[in-house]
């Protein structure tokens, strides 16, 4: 086959950027852990360590650029770059929500939890599930996988609702609760905003394959 | 703005045989007016033959039997009693290596005029300006219109070329790989002046390079083995082909 060395250095990067989606899918585990545990020292080597993240996305972002300014890729071999520099943008936001998380547990500053965490761990192993599947079908090109891995964030969506109206409960019935159920609050928003990041790597998968942009 | 729609160059089902070797087969190609239209494909895909058709230039090989129809200004040009001197006027042709004749620079674009007796020595003065005008070569060479148009850079002879074709006013220019013999500047120079031109003029040029296709044309050709596999936006070719020879042939994989 031509161009075997252009070749090489795009599956070179698919793992490189398989790497850095595993590396976002533990900072998201380890952040609830953190808040299981209240962990504060683990949540600040968290936020530290999103800088890994960040210079792994640079990194693959200065290959990408450097493939265009020297290869000119065309047709699938040029979506195939366009969506490599999408997919590590979406997946960088995703790291910072994982930080904000972590952020959170430094705030919440070793006091108790208001509640033990039942569906917060739920919406997170659901999103960690989609990024996950997000990544496989990313390497298999699996359009039909990535259609319903974009039917999964429904899943999140109501698990957001749920937290929020048993969490809104809380609040209405003791004012003592409400900074500790907000802090709950935006854990699950920063869930939520991940799974939506997930869709929109999906949707970039699609594209990858097919050329088309489905928007909804 | 010119009409989008309009058709400036038509095939229908267009065979073309060298002796017993079919080099084109069921051509059938809409080129519209006034845009670049780039013809891309391996060597001896029938690209060059392709465009050689338009002009009839296959003529003058031994044993070249064409079938179908090449359509242009409403006619069949290869049909009975086509004629050729007024397709010649009409479609214009630059090649590979500039090949100015061993003239003044002057004489080298009065020379079609001459031959197709088509305008009094008084004019030619103007139309020799406007035609150096239109390539950008008026300011340079203005002072020296009877030197030796040998004597001039390989760019500003390519240049020359096609100043050369358009006192005949043609409606089609064919170039054919016209900055082969270029450097990446005197390319880039020419390239800009397709844009230019393709105003008034409707382009159909040949290149092996194809980020040249993808920079300078409008539509895209790409043909393999003597047949038209895809016509399209040149956008469209080079972002989402709908066959996957094209993406194959455009991103290296074979050619």
């Amino acid at each position: 086959m031509a161009r075997e060395h252009f070749q090489n250095m795009l599956r070179g990067l698919e793992k490189e950027l398989v790497g850095m989606g595993e590396m976002v899918i533990t900072a998201i585990e380890r952040s609830i852990q953190a808040l299981k545990n209240v962990d504060k020292a683990e949540a600040e080597r968290i936020i530290a360590d999103d800088a890994l993240i960040n210079r792994r996305r640079w990194d693959i972002e200065n290959q990408c650029i450097q493939l265009f300014a020297t290869q000119q890729p065309v047709a699938g071999d040029l979506r195939e770059i366009v969506s490599f520099m999408d997919l590590i943008t979406n997946l960088e936001r995703m790291a910072d929500h994982a930080k904000g998380i972590a952020t959170i547990v430094v705030r919440h500053d070793q006091k108790p939890l208001l509640k033990p965490l039942i569906d917060i761990p739920r919406m997170a192993d659901k999103a960690c599930e989609m990024i996950q599947k997000s990544l496989t079908a990313f390497i298999t090109q699996d359009v039909a996988a990535a259609r319903a891995i974009i039917e999964m964030d429904n899943e999140v969506d109501a698990l957001y609702e749920q937290i929020f109206r048993e969490l809104l409960t809380y609040m209405m019935e003791d004012a003592t609760t409400i900074t500790r159920a907000v802090y709950l609050i935006w854990v699950s928003h920063n869930l939520e905003r991940i799974a939506d990041r997930v869709t929109n790597i999906c949707e970039r998968i699609i594209f990858m394959v097919t050329g088309e942009i489905s928007n909804n | 703005m010119a009409d989008m729609n309009e058709i400036s160059i038509e095939t229908r089902a267009l065979d073309l045989f060298y002796g017993d070797f079919q080099a084109l087969t069921d051509i059938n190609l809409s080129i519209p007016a006034r845009q670049v239209t780039a013809l891309i494909g391996p060597s001896g895909c029938g690209k060059s033959t392709l465009l050689r058709v338009f002009n009839r230039m296959n003529d003058l090989i031994d044993g070249v039997r064409v079938r179908g129809q090449v359509i242009i200004g409403g006619q069949d040009i290869f049909a009975p009693g086509a004629d050729l001197l007024s397709l010649r006027e009409r479609v214009g042709m630059v090649f590979q290596r500039p090949n100015p004749f061993p003239l003044s620079i002057y004489e080298n674009i009065v020379f079609g005029l001459a031959v197709h007796r088509l305008a009094a020595k008084k004019e030619c003065s103007a139309i020799v300006e406007q035609s150096l005008r239109s390539v950008l070569l008026w300011d340079d060479l203005k002072d020296r219109l009877h030197h030796s148009a040998l004597k001039l850079s390989l760019e500003q002879q390519q240049r020359l070329c096609i100043a050369r074709v358009l006192p005949l006013k043609p409606q089609i220019l064919l170039m054919d790989e016209p900055c082969s013999a270029l450097d990446p500047m005197a390319t880039m120079h020419i390239e800009e002046l397709m844009q230019k031109l393709k105003k008034d003029y409707t382009i159909v040029i040949v290149t092996h390079n194809m980020q040249q296709a993808a920079r300078a044309s409008d539509r895209t050709g790409f043909l393999y083995l003597g047949k038209l596999i895809e016509f399209d936006e040149t956008a469209k070719i080079f972002t989402k082909p709908a066959q996957a020879m094209t993406e194959n042939y455009i991103s290296g994989r074979f050619g």
